[in-house]
Order: C-alpha cells, then structure tokens, then sequence
C-alpha cells in the first residue's frame, strides 16, 4: 500500500492501488453485515429484502448522480420499470423461473433507462431536474392506465416465482427470497466496483468535473452519459425484478416520486460517488426509518428529517465519505 | 511545403458587428506560430471557429487535407486538432496519471471499455509515465490535481494535449497565471514540443512570443494585418497602430 506514494523519480510506473483488497474487503463486510441482520431480525426477513432491493437502486442511482454528475428526481422509473417487466413476465406470460426474472427486470430497466435517459440528457441543472421529475410521473401514469397489464392501482399480483435452481422454494419466512437478494447484491456490486474503476468509469468521473474537458479530448460525453444511465437501468431493473420476487406484488408506488427522493436522500446520507456510501446510505436509511417510526408513529418522519439537516451540515460528503476523509486524516499524521 | 492546417476566408459576424473578417492563415508540420492582437481583436472567436465551437458564415477549415468545416468540436480533435485551454480545465479528483491515461485511451479507442483498468495495460502505462516524465511531473503522477501547484497543473494540460497525438497543437495562453519562477519550465516544455508537430499559440506575453514562434500572426478588428516574422512585427506600422488603438478606430470609421 505504501507504494502508492512514489517519490524517486526513477519509479516511474506506480502500482496500482490495492483493489483486490478492498473488494475482499467489501464483499466480506455486505456478508457479515447480511448474516447480522439474519440473526438479529429473523422474523423480519422482508424488510431485509426490501432495504437489499433499495440498495440496489441507490447503487444505481449512484452510477448516475455519484459517478455522472446527473440531477435526477426521477430514478424509481427504472426500479419500477424492472419490477413489472419481471412482473408481468411472470403474471401474464408465465416465466417464474426468478433467474429469467431478473435478467427481464433488468432488460425492462436498462429499456427505461434509455428512454428516460434521452429525455433528461436533455437538460442541464435545474431543468434536467425537472424532466426527471416529469418522467417519473409519466412512468407513473403510465403503469396506473395500462391496469389491463400492471393491475393499475390494485397492483399486479398473480407471480409466484419457481424455486430458484430448481431447489430453493421461496418460503413464507422469506429465507430464500434474502439469500437471493443478498446474492443479486454481492453479484451487482462486485460487476460495479469493476465498472467504475474501467476506462468507461473514469471517462464518466471526468465528464462529471468537466464535461467540457472530456469533449476536448474528443469523447462523446452525451453517448457516455446515455451509456451510463442505460447501465444504471439494469442494475435498477434488477432492484426491482428482487422486489417483485420477494414480494410477489408489484404496486405503483415502486416508480413513484417519493421513492426516487428517498433514494436520493439515502445516497445523500451515505455519500455520492462510492459503491460503500450507497449501500451505507441505504442501510442506515431504512433501518434508522423503521426503528423511528415504530417508536415514535407521529413524528418519525420529523426525525428522519433533522437527521438529514445533521448529515448534510456537519458531514457534507455523507457518512461513508466524511468517516474515509476522517480516516485519511489520521492516516497521513 | 505541405500543408497540415488551413483556415481559408474565414467569417463570422454577430448581429452587424463582424468579429472575423475574412481571415486565412495556413500551417504547415513543425510551424511556431503565435496568433497576438489587443484586446477584443477576435482571438477568442477566432479559436472558437478554429475548434468548431462556433460555426463560420462562411470560409473553410481544412486538417490534414481534409474539409472539417461541417465537423462539431469532438470530431474534429479526432482528426488531430487538439487545444489547451487559458485557464485550466483539469479533474480535481484525479490524479495526473489518470489524466493522461485517460487521454491515451481516449485516442486509442478504449475509452468506452467497461472492464480492466489502465494500471493493467502495459501499454498505456508506459506511454504514460514516458509523458510525465518529459514534462517533470512524473513525481506528483498519483497526488489528486487539486493537491498539485498552478504551474503543474499547466503543465499536465500540456501533456494531456500531447497524449492525443495532435497533428496540430493550439495553445491558448500556456502560461497564464503560472508565477514567475515556474514559467521557464513551461518554456522548456513549450521548446520540447514534437519538432513535427504544427503549434499555434495565442499569447499576450511577447517576451514568450519571441522566444517560441518563428512566426507572428496579428489580429485586430477581426482581421490578420501582419503575418510574418518575429522581427518584423514589431517595425510594421499597422501593428504598432493596432496597438495604440487607432487602427481598431480608423477601420470602424471606414
């Protein structure tokens, strides 16, 4: 680690920092974190699969907003979009296999992900706000008319999703449907973390510092960021397609625009711009949301709220990223 | 002489007022040329035109032979037109090695890949390091650019235009804001340019400008009233005049 800081001239090529470690690192922290929450709530094993379905869409939220620079109010687009394409998929046309339901989640996200994507590509601050805005109410609208396919505002219901290889049946305690969350997790956040330390990563943290720069070196920045916002889609649609399984209902709150705000505030809360600080933002989030409104029913969301005002005044960079900006501190005296 | 570089009558106006007047210049490969001209001459505009930035009323652009008029900015550094910028426009979140490594992807066409890292390219990390390494700044290669000094920072904007393999470089003020003690290392990266390389470089500093072009192209009003040598800028009347203010004045007048 310590030949990161190359200081004679002579060392020119310096070794690539230590990725493989903190992989490791992050996969055996979603692990231990994972089995916690098993033994801790055993009987709660929904809310688990929930808040692991949620970071997937704060993870891919922040493929876009962390990594890309976009201001979107409308991400639940694409986490919906994948929970009833895995759930009409199942519903009307008979595909229970959960594998196959997660790829077509995953297909109907990045599907909507180009969609959205060109729209709100389109703008820039304020006004590419107000377009994410706008699509996921469209996308809303949407679901809630097309009730013939999506169940309107009944929901859709009628999935009951295969054993998954054939072995694991999904059970009433929702042991499998978490194994399952937690693998898709690990899967997706591995395939991340090589994401955005690619060529295709780093062109995306350069366009989100300046775009004019990127252009200059003759890179296409919309076609990057599109590209982007079509991968971000997948990772949601897979967010989604989890959601559907575990839950066998897909309703339209899953694309509507409180859940794009509260993604947005979980990853606000853990940080932009890192893998960790999503998953953090998420975790903390939800659980800090279900803690607080079970002990105080009237008031919970008062709370949620000052603790954001806490968050974004004493540590703008989120949890993740003000304690590894702490740990660098210390680290360099 | 062959040509790598041609700007043929050139002209843009904004509502009534034309800010480029009818300008050609033409380069060939290993040209020094400086664009000067006094304030609200037309540089900018004239970059902006160059660069594809704006579009021309009418005129041509030619790179290496090639009818690039028509061409948006990207497409045009591409083809081997590739400008520095006045102030820097760098990654504060990155460090000089991936500035550059980006930039030798970019070139290469591997911008785009989703999989492997440059650190694992034995390639790029060579061209890399052999980059820094000319410009002195291998030392600071993996401190984040907003850690690292003005001067640096010019320096690696040099390197990151040199990473593209430009068949024609435009410097836009190379050593702008870059303190005293540091603007002979500039210097000495200017003079170390690719010897096949066609530079323009628009300055303010005439001291820079002798030192570096072996040719002076003046701007002012909108139109090229000197093209030729070093020596000879400072003896034209017209120059002098543009420099006074009267020349501006008398063709507004006219």
């Amino acid at each position: 680690m310590a030949a990161i800081e190359t200081t004679s001239p002579t060392a020119k090529a310096a070794t690539a920092p230590n990725w493989l470690l903190r992989d490791l690192a992050g996969l055996a922290v979603i692990l231990i974190v994972a089995a916690i929450g098993f033994l801790l709530f055993p009987n709660n094993l929904a809310l688990l699969t929930r808040i692991t379905a949620i970071a997937l869409l704060v993870l891919s939220l922040d493929l876009v907003t962390g990594y890309c620079g976009i201001a979107t109010l409308g991400h639940a687009a694409l986490f919906g979009a994948g929970a009833y394409a895995a759930g009409i998929a199942a519903a009307h046309f008979d595909i229970n296999d959960p594998i196959a339901m997660v790829a077509i989640g995953a297909l109907g996200g990045a599907v909507a992900g180009l969609v959205s994507g060109a729209v709100i590509l389109r703008g820039h601050g304020l006004a590419q706000l107000v377009l994410s805005i706008a699509v996921v109410h469209l996308f809303h609208e949407i679901a809630n008319k097309a009730s013939e396919w999506t169940g309107g505002s009944d929901g859709l219901s009628g999935i009951s999703p295969d054993p998954v290889f054939g072995v694991f049946e999904f059970d009433l305690w929702g042991h499998t449907a978490y194994g399952f969350g937690i693998a898709l997790l690990v899967i997706v956040f591995m395939l991340l973390r090589l994401l955005v330390r690619s060529p295709f990563g780093m062109l995306c943290r350069g366009i989100k510092e300046d775009p004019i720069r990127v252009s200059a070196m003759g890179a296409s920045v919309q076609g990057t960021l599109l590209r982007m916002y079509v991968i971000s889609g997948a990772v949601a649609g897979i967010g989604g397609a989890l959601n559907a399984i575990s839950t066998q209902v897909v309703g339209l709150d899953s694309l509507s625009f409180t859940t794009s705000a509260e993604s947005l505030v979980m990853l606000v809360l853990g940080g932009t711009g890192s893998l960790f600080g999503a998953l953090i933002g998420t975790v903390s989030f939800m659980v800090f949301k279900d803690f607080v409104s079970a002990v105080n029913p009237f008031h919970w969301l008062t709370i949620v709220g000052a603790l954001l005002i806490a968050v974004v005044l004493f540590a703008p960079k989120g949890l993740y990223g003000t304690a590894a900006q702490l740990l660098n501190r210390s680290r360099r005296q | 002489m062959s040509t790598v570089f041609q700007v043929q009558n050139l002209k843009k106006s904004f509502g009534g007022l034309a800010v480029t007047q009818d300008v050609s210049i033409s380069m060939a490969p290993g040209d020094r040329v400086a664009l000067i001209g006094p304030n609200g001459a037309g540089k900018t505009t004239f970059v902006n035109l160059v660069t594809g930035h704006l579009q021309p009323d009418s005129g041509k652009v030619t790179l290496g032979g090639e009818d690039v008029t028509s061409l948006g900015p990207t497409k045009r550094v591409q083809q081997g037109l590739v400008r520095s910028f006045q102030v820097t426009r760098l990654f504060a979140d990155m460090t000089p090695q991936e500035h550059v490594a980006l930039a030798v992807l970019q070139r290469t066409g591997r911008s785009r890949r989703i999989l492997g890292n440059f650190h694992a390219m034995p390639d790029v990390m060579a061209e890399v390091g052999e980059l820094l390494h000319t410009l002195g700044i291998d030392h600071i290669a993996t401190r984040k650019v907003s850690e690292i000094a003005y001067g640096q920072q010019r320096l690696l904007e040099i390197a990151l235009a040199l990473a593209l393999k430009p068949k024609v470089l435009l410097l836009d003020e190379p050593a702008a804001g870059v303190p005293q003690s540091d603007t002979p290392r500039i210097e000495a990266a200017l003079a170390g340019l690719p010897s096949d390389l066609a530079v323009l470089m628009i300055e303010h500093d005439m001291d820079l400008v002798f030192r570096f072009a072996r040719r002076v192209v003046v701007l002012a009003a909108g139109a090229i009233i000197f093209d030729g040598s070093p020596q000879d800028v400072t003896k034209d009347a017209r120059v002098r005049e543009a420099y006074l203010g009267n020349y501006a004045n008398d063709r507004s007048a006219a």
